[in-house]
């Protein structure tokens, strides 16, 4: 089984939502859908407050190159356009849809049947991948159609498939390939012919072997699509680690995975890919994991994106539980805490993680004794005990020579961390840091 | 045996001693011993408040330029500009007497917080993630930046508001803690007579709905205080009112005006009971202290 070289911890998995089949949240009174939802430039509304929308209408515009279109999740009328407030409270803007019916626009295809064939040229379906508002949905939600624009004088050799799914509690990837391998199979070979490789891979974490199987034998069914089983071991779904556990190749310190000849994916951008490609549909709803330890029951919810966390938790718990301490946007390692619950959904979301007040308190911090657990753990090879040193004492340009910029903030090093330093907070401080400090010398 | 270790290390030495000394004659450098006087009247803190690297780098400026056009030490204020003055030889420049001021009066009371913040205590950082614990993106964090910051311990936590504190004798008005402070609530105001002064506590530019959704003293941006104020020194700009500490004459007539006491006077003794209002009814706007928060929490709910 494969993996990558350096680094990497294993906390516990709890996967503990994988035999909940995907089920369709209600529609809310009420979405907002933020301009900004991707990595990048926000989109620019094109419609004003009182106007009538359908389902995937589009409703924003990408303007700038890294931008992404933005189409109306709902029917209905739009309230208005103004600020809102994200998950962490920071304001945004965003448009609210007063819901009203279902009504969908006619190019789109809602039957039930697969659809196999494409006559797309490549440049045709990445046109399209910008038109329906595709973005990666590993996390990062960068604008797809950049990502399948292959520069000028560079060559895709590798299409992989991310699948890991290595962030505890998340299972939206799991449940997406139980029930739509083959259409996931589909938007791989589309994705394929548009990079034009003869090969895409999906690394699957070998803790799931019901997908494994599931997509091996769909696969077969496909040409050029490989399943790779991998060891469960943090970060295995992040992509520079993934990279290096299927093909070998290491990318180099601020190059991107194009300058090794690979383009990597998420495997729930997959199934988008197929339903923009094949069924007109723009990215408009997404999978979300509803899930944590102490709760009544698990859930995996297709809902529509602006829906707010409220709402999932009204439909999915009735309330919260009265020990809750923390609910988290994404996994315990990377995800993000919420403070605000009346924040909608964006299209990168994927869980809605419920911990424990016990479960979710940090461990008391004490000093550092140099053990050195962290540097064995950072699967970058960077040595976080010694930016935490550099970022205390502002010796900014130290660490930026220590390459602390080529941290992915896993939280690896936090983690592992016996003295429970908060590490990875330290990094990310330094990282804005040297930011600050690079915008400053221009 | 003795007499002879004595001997040889005594050569040795005295030979050394030659040679440094001729080297020490050849390479000597030649420095005005006005900076060195000067370096030694200035506060030695290092605050940076004045531009420079330190309180040397200050005083070879000062010595370089050869008078005090354009150079300000903040931390030593009127008295050491007279001593640098004196020993330039130049007219001492003295500007009014600066002293920082918190502009946000998020305190515990006013800004319930809504969530525990349990990351890395330092405001940047905190900054970086998330709107806050009351959810004012605006508003004071509480993790201390500024107050680490500090040289010279005028500002600290109180732990009771969760706010910095600033002890104006002992503030020198350097600004380290205004580039600190990564949502720039300090701001350097006119010290004023008997350090009286009056501010807006607060920098929240949202509408005034949302602005009291986190806080109860937030500015709501009403315009009240700017139509009040006979000298023209408020202005509300983006939901915001901010007074021009240069025009203001400290009369108080916004600080009784506005709705959320979101304009703070301090050390200002207590204000004569108004002119005998005709209703003798509720005596409660009467006695307005010098902070006069408590008048709002009626309409927290």
């Amino acid at each position: 089984m494969k993996t990558f070289k350096m680094g990497g911890v294993h906390p516990e998995e709890n996967k503990i939502s994988t035999n909940a089949a995907i089920e369709q949240m209600p529609l809310p009174k009420q979405v907002a859908v933020l301009m900004n939802q991707h990595l990048g430039a926000p989109a620019t509304p094109i419609i004003a407050k009182g106007d009538k929308v359908k389902v995937g209408q589009l409703i924003a515009e990408a303007q700038a190159f890294m931008c992404a279109n933005i189409h109306s999740p709902v029917s209905g009328t739009v309230n208005k356009i103004d600020v809102c407030k994200d998950i962490v409270g920071l304001p945004k803007t965003a448009i609210y849809i007063d819901v009203e019916g279902d009504e969908w626009m006619e190019t789109i295809d809602r039957t039930p049947d697969i659809k196999r064939e494409c006559t797309l040229e490549p440049k045709e379906i990445v046109a399209k991948l910008k038109e329906m508002g595709i973005v990666g949905l590993g996390g990062a939600t960068f604008p797809a159609h950049i990502k399948y624009s292959v520069p000028e004088g560079k060559k895709a050799e590798y299409l992989i498939i991310n699948a890991a799914e290595c962030e505890p509690y998340l299972t939206s990837d799991h449940r997406a390939m139980m029930e739509h391998a083959e259409e996931i199979c589909i938007g791989i070979s589309l994705l394929r012919k548009a990079l034009g490789v003869p090969n895409a891979y999906i690394g699957i974490e070998s803790n799931k072997p019901e997908p494994i199987r599931v997509m091996t034998e769909t696969a077969k069914k496909f040409e050029g699509i490989i399943v790779e089983p991998l060891v469960v071991k943090y970060p295995q779904g992040a992509e520079k680690q993934l990279i290096n556990s299927i093909t070998g190749r290491k990318v180099p310190s601020g190059k991107l995975p194009i300058d090794v000849g690979c383009v990597v994916s998420n495997i729930g951008t997959t199934f988008a890919v197929y339903e923009a490609i094949q069924k007109n549909k723009p990215l408009i709803e997404n999978i979300l994991t509803v899930t944590g330890k102490k709760l009544p029951s698990q859930h995996n919810y297709q809902c529509r994106i602006g829906i707010t966390y409220n709402d999932i938790i009204r439909h999915a718990l009735g309330e919260l539980p009265a020990t809750t301490g923390k609910v988290i946007s994404g996994g315990t390692m990377m995800g993000k805490a919420i403070s605000n619950l009346d924040a909608p959904t964006t299209k990168g979301a994927s869980s809605v993680l419920v911990m424990d007040e016990a479960e979710s308190r940090r461990r008391p911090e004490s000093n550092c004794i140099r053990c050195g657990k962290c540097i064995n753990a950072c699967p970058m090879g960077l040595e976080p005990y010694l930016f935490s040193a550099l970022v205390k004492n502002n010796r900014i340009e130290e660490a930026q020579a220590h390459n602390i910029l080529d941290c992915i903030e896993c939280g690896c090093c936090f983690f592992s961390c016996p003295a429970n330093k908060p590490l990875t907070d330290e990094i990310r401080l330094g990282k804005n840091k040297v930011r600050a400090m690079m915008a400053a010398k221009k | 045996m003795i007499l002879t270790a004595v001997l040889v290390l005594g050569l040795i030495g005295i030979i050394f001693a030659i040679v440094l000394y001729f080297v020490a004659q050849k390479f000597k450098v030649l420095e005005d011993p006005l900076i060195d006087e000067i370096a030694e009247v200035l506060p030695g803190a290092n605050c940076g408040g004045c531009g420079k690297a330190g309180c040397r780098a200050m005083a070879e400026a000062f010595v370089k330029q050869g008078n005090m056009d354009g150079l300000h030490c903040p931390a030593g204020g009127e008295e050491v500009a007279k001593k640098v003055a004196a020993l330039l030889g130049c007219t001492p420049e003295i500007s009014d007497p600066m002293v920082a001021v918190v502009r946000c009066n998020g305190s515990c009371a006013n800004a319930v917080s809504k969530n525990n913040y349990d990351g890395l205590a330092d405001c940047a950082f905190a900054n970086s993630v998330y709107a806050g614990e009351s959810g004012c993106v605006f508003g004071c964090l509480g993790l201390g930046n500024c107050a680490k910051a500090c040289q010279f311990g005028a500002l600290s936590m109180d732990p009771e508001t969760g706010l910095p504190k600033v002890d104006d004798d002992k503030c020198t008005a350097c600004g380290a803690c205004v580039k600190a402070c990564p949502r720039g609530i300090i701001e350097l105001r006119k010290k004023g007579v008997k350090n009286r002064r009056v501010y807006v506590a607060c920098r929240n530019k949202e509408k005034g709905a949302a602005a009291r959704k986190s806080c109860i003293a937030a500015c709501i941006g009403c315009g009240k205080c700017e139509k009040t104020c006979p000298f023209g020194a408020i202005k509300v700009e983006n939901n915001l009112a901010y007074i021009d500490f240069n025009l203001c004459r400290l009369c108080r007539k916004c600080v009784a005006e506005c709705p959320t006491g979101a304009i703070h006077a301090v050390n200002f003794p207590p204000l004569p009971p108004k002119k005998e209002t005709p209703a003798t009814g509720t005596p409660a706007p009467a006695p307005a202290p010098a902070k006069a928060p408590e008048a709002a929490p009626a309409q927290a709910n």
